[in-house]
């Protein structure tokens, strides 16, 4: 079993599917949106700022606002590309052509992890120069220190943010359970936990503030992270590789229903 | 070739597959029968590696599925017709299947057209009926051109066209040399279909036998005899007469008789002897259907019961009849003749001829209930968990309600 006949077949069946190019679309237009909103009202409220928050301002992670938003939809996406086998029965079907369970699972991720980098990359490049324009005489530029590797990590974040979302998927079998877990988690549960003093320690080791680490340049003023922008970023790759191997070995195991 | 040893399989504390061993050959439409819930899905998954077996194996080739190499091109495989992403278009969710076994996308065009679905080849399966979705899963099963096929209840849903076509479409397989393993639970198009059976119920091998070996050894011969409507005691003098001579009788509903265990010219010998005139004396075999009915009588899983309508029915009025119940609703036994005997009596003298219970809806049978309960019956294998499956341990044939709803409760 050639893994690229699996990838073939992957990629039709990821293109024949309209969720794919809803959620993608969703993702891209949420992120640049909202990225473009919040910088335009910083714009208008970096005169009424005190000078401790303008010493901390950082042009380029607030064109990254819409990612909080965006990154639903991305988890969507990943959810939705696992799941959709289980939910349809089609896995019988998959994994009967492929017995080889392993180059089943790899392969779909790798299609979809390609898809959804090319998606974020273009969408974290549109969200900074879009964001930048309407931050005026605030904005940064891609050549300033740091800024070309959070806006590249932006979109490494992002791909991150599927690839997560699939092993877990990959795990829990079903879209509305991994949905109503992913989707509180990474909206609220997460922020909460990374902002009550009391738990903040152990907040920013999940996987969305360690990643999100990457796209900031400025650092809050008392910043205490005992990690930087890499170390964020791999911490929040090793809870996706924890998670898909999660989901490998489960599906290396279990009966496929 | 097909090869299950042992086979067995443990949902947490429910067995669904018990020590399962048959073999499917190739040239041949071998049929997979058994009750709703009886396994037949399941083995089906454990041939195809989808579920792991908790003991025994099952081999396609000499092979476990999972290590049969190139196996979609071996094998292919109708499990569930909706298992589509009903998003898909029929073409883009075999092409997404072929290219998993590195088939041509020329080879999905060719089979939509051998199912007849190349109309709406580019529609989504969403809108797609029971029977369109039916005719996409045999296209994903002919997709490699594999020497293995299986097909799960391939007629559900299909128009009676659809049927013919699927059952001349599994004997065209079978004929070209393939191993066709075909499940369902409708006997009667078996019958029809496929050259061999393979009868599971409750989990468990009941027959492994040819269609034919089949027939003839579950069917229950009988004579029909009937004497003129007009003149009921020459009906209680026959009766009498061959119950003297040996045989056994069974009143019908509408007036004649059953006889067993006499051959047609002696029956007939006897009626003149006893000065009755006949109206009729033919020779009956039971279907097939009767046949495993029977069979698998003891290993039904889910049962219909009589609507009562408790509390919902408005009281009779006074001097109006009750509804007749269906035939064969909540009644389980009403299909089955009485099994077979190898001493060729097959019914149980239930006291004297005329007064047998056998009403309108009776149950003539009862599982069990005949004399020769103890012959070897070569298909019932004692099933551990169902200590009152049918043959066995046999209640007294005057308490048929009791052991009807005995198999249910030993669940």
């Amino acid at each position: 079993m050639a893994a690229t006949q699996v990838v073939r077949s992957e990629w039709t069946k990821i293109r024949s599917v309209a969720s794919t190019v809803w959620t993608l679309s969703l993702a891209v237009v949420v992120t640049i949106a909202l990225g473009m909103l919040i910088s335009a009202l910083s714009r208008s409220e970096f005169d009424s700022m005190s000078t401790r928050d303008r010493l901390s301002f950082d042009p380029t992670f607030i064109s990254f606002a819409g990612m909080s938003l965006g990154q639903l939809a991305m988890i969507v996406f990943g959810v939705l590309v696992v799941s959709n086998e289980y939910s349809t029965g089609m896995i019988r079907a998959s994994l009967a052509a492929v017995p080889k369970r392993g180059t089943f699972l790899f392969s779909k991720l790798a299609v979809a992890t390609a898809l959804a980098l090319v998606v974020s990359m273009a969408t974290s490049f549109a969200a900074f120069f879009l964001g930048q324009a309407m931050l005026g005489e605030h904005k940064a530029s891609l050549g300033d220190e740091g800024v070309l590797r959070a806006v590249i990590g932006g979109g490494l974040y992002m791909t991150l943010i599927a690839l997560f979302s699939m092993g877990v998927a990959a795990m829990l079998r079903s879209p509305m359970l991994s949905l109503g877990i992913l989707m509180p988690f990474f909206f609220l549960i997460s922020n909460i936990l990374g902002n009550v003093d009391a738990t903040k320690k152990v907040g920013r080791f999940l996987p969305d503030q360690a990643g999100s680490r990457i796209m900031q340049v400025v650092p809050p003023l008392d910043d205490d992270t005992p990690y930087g922008p890499w170390g964020g970023l791999g911490i929040m790759a090793l809870w996706v590789a924890a998670a898909i191997l999660g989901g490998y070995v489960l599906l290396k195991r279990r009966d496929a229903q | 070739m097909i090869e299950a040893v042992g086979l067995t399989k443990r949902y947490g504390d429910k067995t669904a597959v018990y020590n399962l061993s048959f073999q499917v050959r190739p040239g041949a439409v071998t049929g997979f029968l058994g009750p709703n819930g009886s396994g037949k899905s399941t083995t089906m998954r454990m041939i195809l590696g989808l579920d792991n077996p908790t003991a025994g194996q099952v081999t396609i080739g000499g092979y476990p599925y999972r290590k049969l190499p190139n196996a979609p091109r071996q094998v292919g495989a109708l499990l569930d017709a909706k298992a589509v992403h009903g998003g898909r278009s029929a073409r883009n969710h075999l092409l997404s299947l072929a290219q998993l076994s590195g088939i041509p996308a020329r080879r999905v065009d060719e089979v939509l057209g051998v199912v007849g679905l190349h109309d709406v080849a580019r529609r989504r399966s969403k809108g797609f009926s029971l029977g369109m979705g039916q005719r996409l899963g045999i296209a994903a099963a002919l997709l490699g051109d594999p020497q293995v096929l299986l097909f799960d209840e391939p007629v559900n849903g299909l128009d009676p066209e659809g049927i013919l076509w699927v059952r001349n479409l599994m004997k065209s397989l079978a004929a070209e040399g393939r191993t066709v393993f075909v499940s369902s639970h409708l006997m009667s198009e078996m019958a029809l279909t496929a050259d061999h059976l393979i009868v599971i119920g409750r989990g468990q091998l009941m027959a492994d036998m040819s269609v034919t070996d089949f027939i003839s050894a579950n069917s229950a011969d009988f004579a029909r005899v009937r004497t003129p409507d007009s003149e009921p005691q020459q009906r209680e003098k026959l009766s009498v007469a061959i119950t003297e001579a040996g045989g056994h009788v069974l009143p019908e509903q509408d007036g004649a008789l059953r006889v067993t265990g006499l051959p047609l010219p002696r029956i007939s010998d006897i009626a003149h002897d006893s000065d009755v005139r006949l109206w009729e004396l033919s020779p009956h075999q039971a279907s097939l259907e009767e046949a495993y009915m029977r069979m698998t009588q003891g290993a039904v899983d889910y049962r219909s019961t009589t609507d009562q309508k408790a509390g919902l029915q408005q009281p009779l009025p006074p001097g109006a009849q009750p509804p007749v119940p269906v035939p064969g609703q909540g009644q389980p036994g009403w299909y089955a003749p009485p099994p077979p005997q190898q001493g060729g009596q097959p019914f149980t003298p239930q006291g004297t001829p005329s007064q047998a219970p056998a009403g309108p809806y009776g149950a003539p049978g009862v599982p069990g209930a005949a004399p020769g309960a103890q012959a070897p019956n070569p298909y019932a294998q004692p099933a551990p968990q169902a200590p009152a499956g049918p043959a066995p341990a046999a209640p007294p044939p005057s308490a048929p309600s009791a052991d009807l709803t005995k198999p249910e409760d030993a669940r």
